[in-house]
């Protein structure tokens, strides 16, 4: 008797962790199997978006002074944070039409700028002052710099204000306003493409572009190529390299600041811990596509984005960070230098 | 010794240079007047190239070192080659990948005069053609000849008033070491270019400059014309070979 309920229990908890790993729409039998699939590689391709445009703060700052910046995905953390608190106070979920696409330019603009003097900010105070140091010296200020980031990440979300009407609790999850709402812009088939991802592609993609064309064409751009490159040579040019360094994490950081943004739309919640998922997605990301590498970072955002999106469809959600750190430890053993990484060598 | 009258371009003295412990630099004098092409000859790990990394300020040091009678040796590395002194450093550490063409436009970085650095550019160009053909090529596909000369096209584009050269015959094929001697020679002396040279071919190097000094161990043990050093016999039996 006993041991038949324990059975039934089992069978119950089964049952319920598998719904919550289906997808809601997949449950109701009534898409194909194609329909399913194509419309996981839309959430893929959305989230893989957000996810490049962390990668490449990584893989900027790691081109420059080759430090994993254990702190990124905390950094974008805060942003998310402010933006909530921006929409609160202004009452921006109320705002329609054109003042509300306004709005949400200015809300996209201001948390960017936020984001990139904060992580200004970390370098100036936490990696500065050991640019001579060992790398090693450097990695764990950054773990620090993250524990401190967490915590203010705890302290704002404990602040008494009425936007953060998730819970009173600082660490519960804050529910964040739909300020794009997820009805469906346009459809495909039967493939619904949402207005949320309309938007990730409509921020993502110009920023994108924008900093190809910086990187490659002006002045700063070289400058923080040739600093990457050879920083003593770059000072005997008259490059003030502490400057270009200062502006790469604050660009790194301002991309961050979009990223929070357009994700706090999308998933429709912010927390204190969202910057360790944001942060080791994109990580992984990063380190896919070659760690250092801009279109690499854009090319594993995308993938790293797909195959979770994958995971969650076919496997299951509570499977999906396994098997992107699988990824990571698969990369690590066999193509260390990631897809578009270039052979790792011994600097001179 | 016959040091030119009037004042220097360059004056470095006590100079003292130490990594962690270890001091390699122990009171470098020494002086380069306008015009003046002055070597720097000595031995491995005598402390050439720290000398002139001191003196770009990319490596602390105690002592004066003073620029057109203007002390820097306060000075960070970028405003140096502000004040027009520029170097050419050793292994040419150009940038293996930014194109030929942005390589130069790193050289002329403190300037923003557009017109005036296409002019440059095309000088340089004149100088040594091969890097008019290979400018869209990546800087590390060339060869360390071909490097060596990039660095100094690059070097020139900051438009200085001094240039530094570390070693520009290092690791190249002697045919380009000849072209780069002869750059020194008859180009850039020709436009009064001042120039304090390290090389270890001490015999090519003595031969084209005015005065040179002889650093051992961290300190300038002989100085003197270039001729002078020639016949020194010290000189003859430790970096001439006979």
């Amino acid at each position: 008797m006993l041991r038949a309920v324990a059975a039934a229990e089992q069978l119950a908890i089964l049952a319920l962790a598998r719904a919550d790993g289906v997808p809601s729409f997949a449950a109701d039998g009534t898409l194909s199997t194609w329909e399913v699939l194509s419309q996981q590689l839309v959430t893929g391709l959305s989230n893989g978006m957000i996810i490049a445009l962390i990668a490449i703060g990584y893989t900027m700052v790691y081109g420059i002074v080759e430090l994993i910046n254990f702190a990124h995905g905390d950094l974008c953390m805060l942003g998310a944070f402010f933006a909530l608190t921006a929409v609160g106070a202004l009452g921006m979920d109320a705002w329609g039409g054109a003042g509300g696409t306004l709005g949400l330019v200015a809300l996209l603009a201001a948390t960017a700028v936020f984001c990139g003097s904060l992580n200004w900010t970390v370098n100036r105070l936490a990696y500065r002052p050991l640019r001579k140091a060992s790398k090693l010296s450097l990695l764990v200020a950054a773990i620090g710099a993250s524990f401190v980031l967490v915590n203010l990440g705890l302290f704002w979300g404990g602040m008494p204000m009425e936007v953060f009407s998730g819970g009173n609790s600082a660490a519960a999850p804050k529910a964040f306003p739909a300020l794009v709402e997820p009805k469906p812009a346009f459809t495909v088939g039967d493939v619904i493409v949402s207005r949320p991802d309309v938007l990730v592609l409509c921020v993502t993609l110009p920023l994108m572009a924008g900093l190809t064309w910086l990187v490659r064409f002006t002045k700063l751009g070289k400058a923080m190529r040739a600093v990457a490159q050879n920083p003593t040579a770059a000072a005997l040019m008259g490059i003030d390299v502490e400057r270009v360094i200062g502006a790469s994490f604050f660009i790194g950081g301002s991309l961050g600041g979009f990223a929070a943004v357009v994700y706090s739309i999308y998933n429709q919640t912010v927390g204190f811990q969202m910057g360790y998922r944001m942060g080791m997605d994109a990580f992984i990301a990063a380190v896919l596509g070659g760690i250092g590498n801009l279109p690499g970072a854009v090319l594993g955002g995308l993938l790293i984005g797909l195959v979770r999106a994958m995971s969650d469809g076919y496997i299951e959600a509570r499977w999906t960070n396994s098997v992107v750190f699988g990824i990571l430890i698969l990369i690590l053993v066999f193509r260390p230098s990631g897809l578009l990484g270039a052979k790792l060598r011994e600097k001179v | 010794m016959s040091a030119p009258a009037g004042r220097p371009m360059l004056r470095v003295q006590g100079l003292k240079c130490s990594f962690g412990q270890a001091e390699v630099l122990h009171g470098v004098h020494l002086e380069v007047h306008p015009g003046e092409i002055v070597s720097l000859i000595g031995a491995n790990g005598a402390g050439k190239s720290t000398t002139l990394m001191c003196i770009s300020r990319i490596h602390r040091s105690q002592g004066r070192i003073e620029f057109d009678g203007q002390d820097i040796g306060a000075l960070p590395p970028e405003q140096v080659v502000r004040r027009g002194l520029a170097q050419v450093p050793e292994g040419r550490r150009i940038f293996p990948r930014l194109t030929v063409r942005e390589n130069l436009e790193m050289g002329a970085f403190i300037r923003s005069d557009r017109d005036a650095i296409a002019q440059d550019m095309e000088r340089v160009f004149g100088i040594f053609p091969i890097l008019k053909e290979r400018s869209s090529q990546q800087g590390g596909t060339l060869s360390g000849g071909e490097q060596q000369m990039l660095a100094i096209g690059r070097a020139l584009m900051s438009r200085p008033r001094m240039l530094m050269m570390d070693e520009p015959s290092m690791g190249i094929a002697p045919l380009l070491v000849a072209k780069i001697f002869d750059t020194v020679r008859n180009v850039l002396r020709a436009q009064g270019m001042t120039i304090l040279l390290v090389e270890q071919n001490a015999n090519a190097a003595l031969r084209m400059s005015d005065r040179a000094y002889v650093l051992e161990t961290g300190s300038v043990v002989l100085a003197g014309t270039g001729e002078e050093l020639l016949r020194d016999p010290r000189v003859r039996e430790a970096y001439l070979g006979h």
